[in-house]
């Protein structure tokens, strides 16, 4: 069997896999990260949102052995090593923007990498145009856009606005 | 600590679990030694089973077992139970034809489970399942309620003559005719509600184990209610007794009534881990999700009123078609009757009401509560059917509504459809939601949105629904074969901190934060000193579990019953350390005081001496702080209110655009304004979500042409204004929370509200109805064929 090597918030790992193995299931089965969800088999939900080398990707969309050598960051990665939550996962908790939770990590993943992406503000509507692949099926999304808007200053170091 | 009571917004308990992906989901779990199943699927719709050759699987690399539905049955496996049993109009029960775990003789839907394989991984189960030989010989088969009770359909079911599951009939239909033989106005209005896939986003999980040693089996499922599901599949498909049968339900990533029901899978795996001695886990994939998760809705009807000439309501007559698919689920008979027949009455005074129903079957995923369950389908029937009224009559549809209110003073209000509604107040509702989405104010928007090119619609619903559910001897004399009481066990332990163990399920409503606030409320313990423990049958005494709304109204209402033995106990225990007499000792702010007296000790203080006996009336009194309550309510709740929606139209497109939405529930007593909110604007979403987008389509020979996320139109973050959603609540009489529930109004409420701002939009071009969902294509079709009756303003 094949054996890919990568790095998982911030570990090294090195790990045998068959050809056909999804990112996510390397996540999930052979690394135990099972706050990586899989919610579709269509590449549509967004569950399964990890950063690769720091941008978001679907893990549904991608081999295993493709992420050979990357960096890669889960849910289970961002909050700080004192247990500190990032601010886009305060939000989250601030705005009430995650009922179920099985949603959550691929969205909050999605989230970061949106704001990050947009230095220069985001407008409600950008927020919602760029959750275009993510689903979630409790919250109406509502929550979720506030909480976004609310962890865009905080990630970049600016004053709130007024929304 | 700060406020943390009934009505404060605390930030929820559970979500630094989700937020750090250290939930645990069924799918997150795994047992030691466990084997995988995959579950081989009918990719017919109907169709005899002539053989099913299974020697390559079997011999394929991995491959622990292949099962088909003949090994259960040598078994002694049973069918899958349904849980109510309906009559018809002649007294005679429902047609309840057996529901196979695995299939046996036949296929009845795309989708219907057939063989299991069960490998060493998911993959060489995978890879074997594809080495399945199965024989079929193809049937007639039926998809459409209307397609199924034509005189030589295709029969799903020999013991079912012409796909009739029951035909029943509520109100009085001599009186109803009698008031449309004299009425100046009659209305009539065909419709229907459209099918939807649940589609909670966690997909159906199970893991059986066994344990040899004891005898002892476990299932751990994506359920909303373990208690039920250990009741079903103990008693009726494995004949496990209960006590050698533990359920759990860890988190659930959602369910909106899909995951209510007893499902073969969950047999599937618990049988074969008995049968292998060894642990068996399944996963739906979302592909497989869509072909055997419960549908919802699925209704054609036909709706009459009975007008005065001021427009009073004089009386109702409805015939509803409605869809089983191809097995009786769990709930399925009770959805369209008790759940929705008994709510045409509405908000309104409409003295005389008859419905007839008749359920079909046909090959196509069964078909169950989706959430509101009955309730959405009956506010649609009778919202759309205000605005037709007044499109038909020229009278003004909120005047219309106005007139015909059951009015605050009216209640208790027994309508002429069974159900006696204990309060509400539905102008006050409606006034404070058209203050809010400015519905004067609407003309001039539309008319700026003509000078855009756009085709402005505004719409109203006003509606009552019933929910915390509910009084076990009603719902027996409906049908039920359950009781609905609900069951909580408050834990105060030696030092003070609390575990409430309740028979209630959170998959996304935030329980374990509303109940902590409930204890903080009634025994003044900090939330973070309360751990509420729900979805595990080894440690709840039991429950019927969370649908309906009904977590707090009946749950919440069993919390307040145990922690009202907590304090009875605890005025003892203080009264003995204080020596005061009991009826001098008072519970505030945590603290018995002794009355007149700066005396008082903390519950702490009492908590010790009962589990510390020294010091303790144990002549009279068992030691130990640990109260149990069975709640069984004595009637319904009733939330109501008034939802608005503002469309856009594109008229080049098509598209509808969703601009305002406004919310005015009254959902009784609110715990946590937060979640309350939450809860509304993700009903408001799924109700968006059908009225606009949402379609399960099967065509005529019984084929899902909506299987996929790439093809069932889910809503996205995109299809939404902010909402405005907000509260105007009057309490529920009979509860002593004063709770009525709020997890499905925003469903229940929305649909129609948006469909007659569609219609609304659209009244230059003479359109009078429009079916659900009210998407692109239909309404570029209504713009390329209608000529406007007059130029836009």
């Amino acid at each position: 069997m094949p054996q890919v090597s990568l790095t998982v918030n911030g570990k090294q790992h090195s790990v045998e896999v068959e050809g056909r193995t999804l990112l996510v299931e390397l996540l999930r089965e052979k690394l135990g990260l099972t706050g990586t969800h899989v919610g579709c088999d269509t590449s549509q939900c967004g569950a399964c949102v990890v950063h690769v080398d720091g941008k978001s990707v679907k893990a549904c969309t991608m081999l295993a052995l493709q992420a050979q050598g990357q960096s890669i960051t889960t849910i289970e990665g961002i909050a700080h090593a004192d247990g500190t939550l990032h601010p886009m996962q305060e939000m989250f908790r601030e705005h009430h923007a995650l009922q179920c939770g099985f949603c959550t990590p691929g969205m909050v993943m999605s989230a970061i990498d949106l704001v990050q992406m947009h230095p220069e503000g985001l407008s409600e509507h950008e927020i919602r145009d760029g959750l275009e692949g993510n689903l979630c099926r409790c919250t109406g999304y509502h929550n979720i856009v506030k909480a976004i808007a609310a962890a865009w200053p905080i990630m970049h170091g600016k004053e709130a606005v007024a929304a | 600590m700060g406020f943390e009571g009934i009505g404060a917004s605390v930030r929820r308990k559970e979500d630094h679990r989700f937020l750090s992906g250290r939930g645990h989901y069924t799918d997150d779990l795994n047992q030691p030694g466990q084997a995988h199943a995959v579950i081989v699927r009918s990719d017919r719709p109907h169709a005899r089973l002539l053989g099913i050759d299974a020697a390559a699987a079997r011999a394929a690399p991995g491959v622990v077992a292949v099962f088909t539905g003949a090994d259960l049955e040598a078994d002694g496996v049973g069918g899958v139970p349904c849980g109510w049993q309906l009559h018809n109009k002649d007294g005679s029960p429902m047609a309840e034809p057996k529901h196979p775990v695995l299939a046996v003789g036949k296929v009845r839907h795309v989708g219907d489970p057939v063989c299991v394989v069960i490998g060493e991984t998911r993959q060489e189960a995978r890879n074997a399942a594809e080495l399945l030989q199965i024989d079929y010989e193809d049937l007639p088969a039926v998809a459409s309620v209307r397609d199924a009770i034509v005189p030589g359909a295709g029969q799903v079911h020999d013991d079912a003559a012409g796909n009739v599951c029951y035909d029943w009939q509520i109100g009085d239909g001599a009186v109803v005719d009698q008031a449309f033989a004299t009425a100046k106005f009659r209305v009539r209005l065909d419709l229907t509600n459209n099918r939807l896939v649940p589609n909670a986003m966690e997909p159906r999980a199970a893991i059986g184990a066994f344990d040899p040693s004891s005898g002892d089996y476990t299932l751990w499922t994506t359920s909303q209610n373990p208690h039920v599901i250990r009741l079903l599949m103990g008693a009726f498909v494995l004949h496990i007794p209960e006590h050698k049968l533990r359920v759990v339900a860890p988190d659930v990533g959602g369910g909106f009534g899909s995951k209510i029901y007893h499902y073969a899978e969950e047999a599937i795996v618990t049988w074969a881990a008995g049968r292998l001695k060894r642990p068996v886990k399944w996963t739906a994939d979302r592909s497989e999700a869509f072909i055997s998760d419960a549908h919802g809705r699925d209704h054609v009807s036909t709706a009459e009123m009975a007008l005065d000439a001021e427009g009073t309501f004089l009386a109702l007559r409805v015939r509803t078609l409605c869809n089983m698919g191809a097995y009786l689920s769990t709930f399925a008979p009770a959805v369209p009757t008790y759940l929705y027949a008994t709510l045409l009455a509405g908000c309104y005074r409409t003295p005389a009401i008859h419905a007839e129903v008749k359920a079909v079957f046909t090959n196509t995923v069964p078909v169950d509560a989706y959430r509101g369950a009955g309730r959405p389908e009956a506010t649609f029937l009778l919202e759309r059917l205000m605005d037709v009224i007044a499109h038909d009559t020229g009278l003004d549809r909120v005047a219309l509504r106005r007139r015909n209110f059951i009015p605050r003073e009216a209640f208790p209000y027994q309508t002429p459809v069974a159900l006696e509604y204990d309060s509400g107040d539905y102008h006050a509702t409606l006034k404070t939601a058209l203050a809010a989405a400015d519905w004067d104010g609407f003309p001039a928007r539309r008319a700026e949105a003509a000078r855009r090119g756009k085709l402005r619609g505004i719409g109203i619903s006003t509606y009552v629904e019933a929910c915390g559910i509910a009084p076990s001897k009603v719902v027996g004399s409906l049908g039920a074969r359950a009781g609905l009481f609900e069951v909580a066990n408050i834990r105060v332990h030696p030092t003070g901190s609390v575990t409430v163990f309740t028979g209630t399920h959170s998959h996304g409503q935030g329980h374990e934060t509303t109940f902590a606030q409930l204890v903080s409320d009634q025994l003044g313990v900090p939330i973070d000193q309360v751990d509420v423990v729900h979805g595990d049958t080894a440690k709840i005494p039991f429950g019927m579990g969370t649908y309906g709304s009904r977590s707090l109204a009946v749950g919440g209402s069993a919390m307040v019953k145990a922690m009202d033995k907590v304090i009875a106990k605890g005025r003892k225990i203080a009264a003995h350390l204080m020596e005061a007499s009991v009826d001098d000792i008072e519970f505030r702010d945590g603290r018995f005081h002794v009355a007149g007296t700066d005396k008082s000790k903390a519950l702490s203080d009492i908590s010790l001496a009962a589990y510390i006996p020294h010091n303790y009336p144990i002549e009279e009194l068992e030691p130990g702080l640990d109260e149990t309550a069975f709640y069984d309510p004595k009637n319904f709740t009733y939330p109501g209110g008034c939802h608005v929606c503002e469309v856009e139209i594109d008229r080049d497109t098509g598209t509808v655009q969703v601009v305002n939405f406004v919310g005015v529930d009254d959902v009784g007593r609110v715990v946590n304004p937060m979640i309350v909110e939450g809860q509304v604007q993700g009903g408001v979403a799924q109700g968006i979500g059908q009225a606009l987008m949402e379609d399960a389509i099967y065509d005529k020979q019984g084929q899902l042409l909506t299987g996929s996320f790439m093809d069932y139109r889910m809503p996205r973050a995109g299809d939404f204004p902010p909402m405005h959603v907000t509260t105007e609540n009057t309490l529920c009489t009979h509860n002593p929370l004063g709770a009525k529930g709020c997890g499905e109004v925003g469903a229940i409420g929305s649909p129609p509200s948006v469909i007659n701002a569609v219609v609304d939009a659209l009244r230059d071009y003479g359109v009078r109805h429009l079916d659900m969902p009210a998407t692109a294509p239909k309404i570029w079709s209504i713009l390329q064929t209608q000529q406007p009756r007059m130029a836009a303003e």
